[in-house]
């Protein structure tokens, strides 16, 4: 005897492709309870996704460079359309914006010293920017958002950079929460909130509306910062031509553009799984609204929503990215999901691979609570050394593709490197199905 | 609503030039005026950054957007005119007078110091605001006080609605009537009306005027230049706040979200 249980397919039994067991289990769940399921973590569903497109190296047609010789630059400048000082990164990898709330102030002082390490930025989020974070990060992205949590002039002018955020790729049209269990003396104190309260983010900036209102609202954040910093427009990805249009007309020098697989803290599954498109999606729409406005790389592009590898940066670079931001991958690189939790994991409902009740503040690893036991679990040091680590593995990834492409610096990756090997890759991301000249969609007169 | 004292206002120089040079004022302290109509507001903004003076004065804002925005010292500005979006934005610590009306978001995020606006205010006055105090002495339209944070407001005519929306922290006295929606989903900002509300937001109840309260509106209404009495009376007042009920998520408040 094998000593295998029999799998119910052998008994005949036929699991339903509707209500499969996560359906079934859901069902159940909002019956027994009668609120709806809350978690983090972006899209879980499949998508088209970078795995779906190739590079085409070099050969005869094209010559390759040397892998460990020749040089194949890395560096991006972000905000020059505008701003006195731009930002000058050594990688186009840069850490989203994470509230401290969401995550520990252990966790956000590793992702600023490992982007430090490495030249790039890190990001505020819903929350406020933190002493901690702002000493170890070289460059810092002050988020502006609906909330305006802990929002001061002070730290506007301690900022490298602003980034206004209109929505997120996990919940575009939606704001933040933040459950009581996270809502401790310190972060309710840095958003003037009673502790232990469900937050509820706003969805609306308070003092605007509509492309109009935002220019003048940009013309605000440049006048009390006198010109010095670059301002981002952060979008969830949904309507993504027009609204980079709009956020181009905003004056934006930057646009973050995020797609639904990004990571959130704190959202509702239903809103997660079924708001927003795919990233892939949204890249050439971002990218052709650019180059009608004759903006395209005078306006930076940042892409974030399930960026994992060297070949995701390289991807979204060749299909006109400037630069991609990485959430979900930073916080598995400082211990999220890591095996070694197996155990607590088990003890929560969950398991390694699984974990993604990052609302509740429990986590094993110390990185999503405020609970000062758990976050005492995260050295940032060490965590920091992980972060400088994996940024500089996803860097040299994206840089043999480059390579291998011919390329000598990573921005000149271009959409002709490109291949996908499915339709729906193909017609979104508008490249050719692999040896084939078919783009799905495209006409002789364009994209629209 | 009681008539105010105006700040002292010094002669001004005649052809005010592009960049503003320091003249002195009758009083002695150095005085600058920037007339807009010659000088842009980038320069006035430049310069109450890095005040080479201690007052300034604003002339012919013709309705400019972010004037006197990001000013983080104790100066006094009075703008002579009509101002728009976001005038005295994120002040920290300035004496700001309008003398005029003022558009959208008059001292949104402000957070320290006395902002005055002589006229009517647009939506979103107070926006956000964490600290100092907002003297509106003619009316304020839509969300005013919109996700306040310990800024307090005194608006000498009515408010429109949703006004004290997502309110945090802070006090919001209005000496007229407040349209429909007023505090919805509010935290722990307490508002005192003299007039009457609409339909009240989810969550924003009446509650009782005590003794404490009186006094901490008698002071509000003193800090604004009015005087507390008569009229003024703060037993002319109610006070509505959170009833706190939608402080933690629950399946019965699925209609209130
Ligand atoms: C724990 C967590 C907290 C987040 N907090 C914010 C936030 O405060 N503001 C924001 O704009 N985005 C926030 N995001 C979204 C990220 O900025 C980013 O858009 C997303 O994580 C990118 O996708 P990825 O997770 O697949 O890399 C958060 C994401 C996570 C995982």
């Amino acid at each position: 005897m094998s000593g295998y249980p029999l799998e119910p397919a052998a008994l005949g039994l036929r699991e339903s492709a509707t209500f499969d067991r996560a359906t079934i289990a859901a069902i159940q769940r909002a019956a027994e309870t009668g609120v709806y399921d809350i978690r983090g973590g972006g899209a879980k569903r499949r998508l088209p996704h970078f795995d779906d497109l190739l590079f085409l190296g070099a050969s005869m047609s094209r010559y390759p460079l040397e892998g460990y010789r020749e040089r194949c630059g890395t560096d991006v400048v972000l905000g020059d359309r505008h701003a006195s000082r731009p930002l000058h990164l050594d990688i186009p990898v840069t850490i989203a914006g994470m509230s401290f709330g969401a995550l520990s102030a252990q966790a956000k002082e590793a992702l600023g010293r490992g982007a430090s390490e490495v030249g790039t930025s890190t990001t505020t989020g819903d929350g406020g920017m933190t002493p901690e974070e702002r000493e170890q990060s070289k460059y810092l992205v002050y988020q502006y958002l609906p909330s305006r949590y802990g929002m001061n002039p002070t730290d506007l002018r301690r900022a490298d950079a602003i980034e206004v955020v209109l929505g997120q790729g996990a919940k575009p049209g939606g704001g933040g929460m933040l459950l009581g269990q996270k809502i401790s003396e310190r972060v309710a104190e840095m958003r003037t909130l009673p502790v232990g309260i469900d937050q509820r983010s706003a969805c609306r900036h308070p003092d605007w509306t509509g492309p109009d209102d935002l220019a003048i609202k940009i013309l605000e954040l440049r006048e009390i910062t006198d010109w010095e910093k670059p301002i981002y427009v952060k979008v969830g990805a949904t309507r993504t031509y027009y609204d980079v249009k709009l956020a181009v007309a905003a004056d934006a020098d930057v646009v973050v553009v995020d797609g639904m697989q990004g990571g959130t803290a704190a959202t509702q599954d239903v809103f997660i799984e079924h708001v927003g498109i795919p990233t892939l999606a949204a890249i050439p729409q971002a990218v052709q609204a650019l180059s009608e406005l004759g903006l395209h790389r005078r306006v930076q592009l940042i892409v974030s929503g399930g960026i994992r590898t060297g070949a995701d940066v390289a991807k979204a670079m060749a299909l006109g990215a400037d630069a991609v931001a990485i959430g979900t991958a930073a916080l598995i690189a400082l211990g999220d999901n890591h095996p070694r939790h197996a155990a607590e994991y088990a003890r929560l409902g969950s398991a390694a691979g699984f974990y993604d009740d990052y609302q509740d503040g429990r986590d094993p690893a110390g990185i999503t609570t405020q609970d000062p036991q758990l976050a005492a679990r995260l050295d940032p040091v060490d965590g920091g050394r992980r972060i400088a680590n994996y940024l500089r593995v996803l860097t040299m990834e994206a840089q043999a593709i480059a390579r291998a492409c011919g390329k000598a610096h990573l921005r000149n990756l271009e959409p002709e490197d490109l291949v996908a090997v499915t339709i729906e890759a193909a017609a979104m991301a508008r490249v050719p199905l692999a040896g084939t000249d078919w783009v799905p969609g495209q006409t002789a007169g364009g994209w629209l | 609503m009681a008539p105010l004292s105006d700040p002292a206002t010094a002669t001004l120089a005649a052809g005010t030039p592009a960049v503003p040079h320091p003249a002195t004022a009758a009083d002695g302290e150095r005085l600058v005026t920037v007339d807009l109509a010659t000088s842009s507001v980038r320069a006035l903004n430049a310069e109450l950054h890095a005040p080479r003076a201690a007052r300034y004065e604003v002339r012919h804002p013709r309705g400019a957007h972010a004037l006197a925005v990001g000013v983080h010292a104790p100066l006094v500005i009075d703008i002579r005119g009509h101002a728009g979006y976001y005038c005295a934005g994120m002040n920290d610590g300035a004496t700001i007078t309008v003398h005029g009306n003022v558009g959208t978001g008059v001292a949104e995020n402000m957070m320290s110091g006395l902002v005055r606006v002589r006229g009517d205010a647009s939506q979103s006055a107070g926006a956000t605001g964490r600290g100092g105090l907002l003297v509106i002495e003619g009316s304020a339209s839509m969300r005013c006080g919109i996700s306040m944070k310990g800024i307090d407001i005194v608006v000498g005519g009515d408010v429109g609605p949703m006004s004290a929306f997502m309110a945090q922290a802070g006090r919001l006295v209005v000496c007229g009537d407040a349209g429909d929606g007023l505090g919805d989903s509010i935290y722990e900002t307490r508002i005192y009306l003299r007039g009457r509300a609409g339909a009240l937001g989810a969550d924003c109840v009446e509650k009782p005027m005590r003794d404490e309260h009186r006094a901490e509106l008698a002071d509000l209404l003193r800090a604004a230049g009015i005087d507390p009495v008569g009229e003024y009376d703060p037993a002319r007042f109610r006070r509505y706040g959170s009833a706190r009920q939608l402080y933690h998520f629950a399946a019965h408040n699925s209609s209130a979200y």
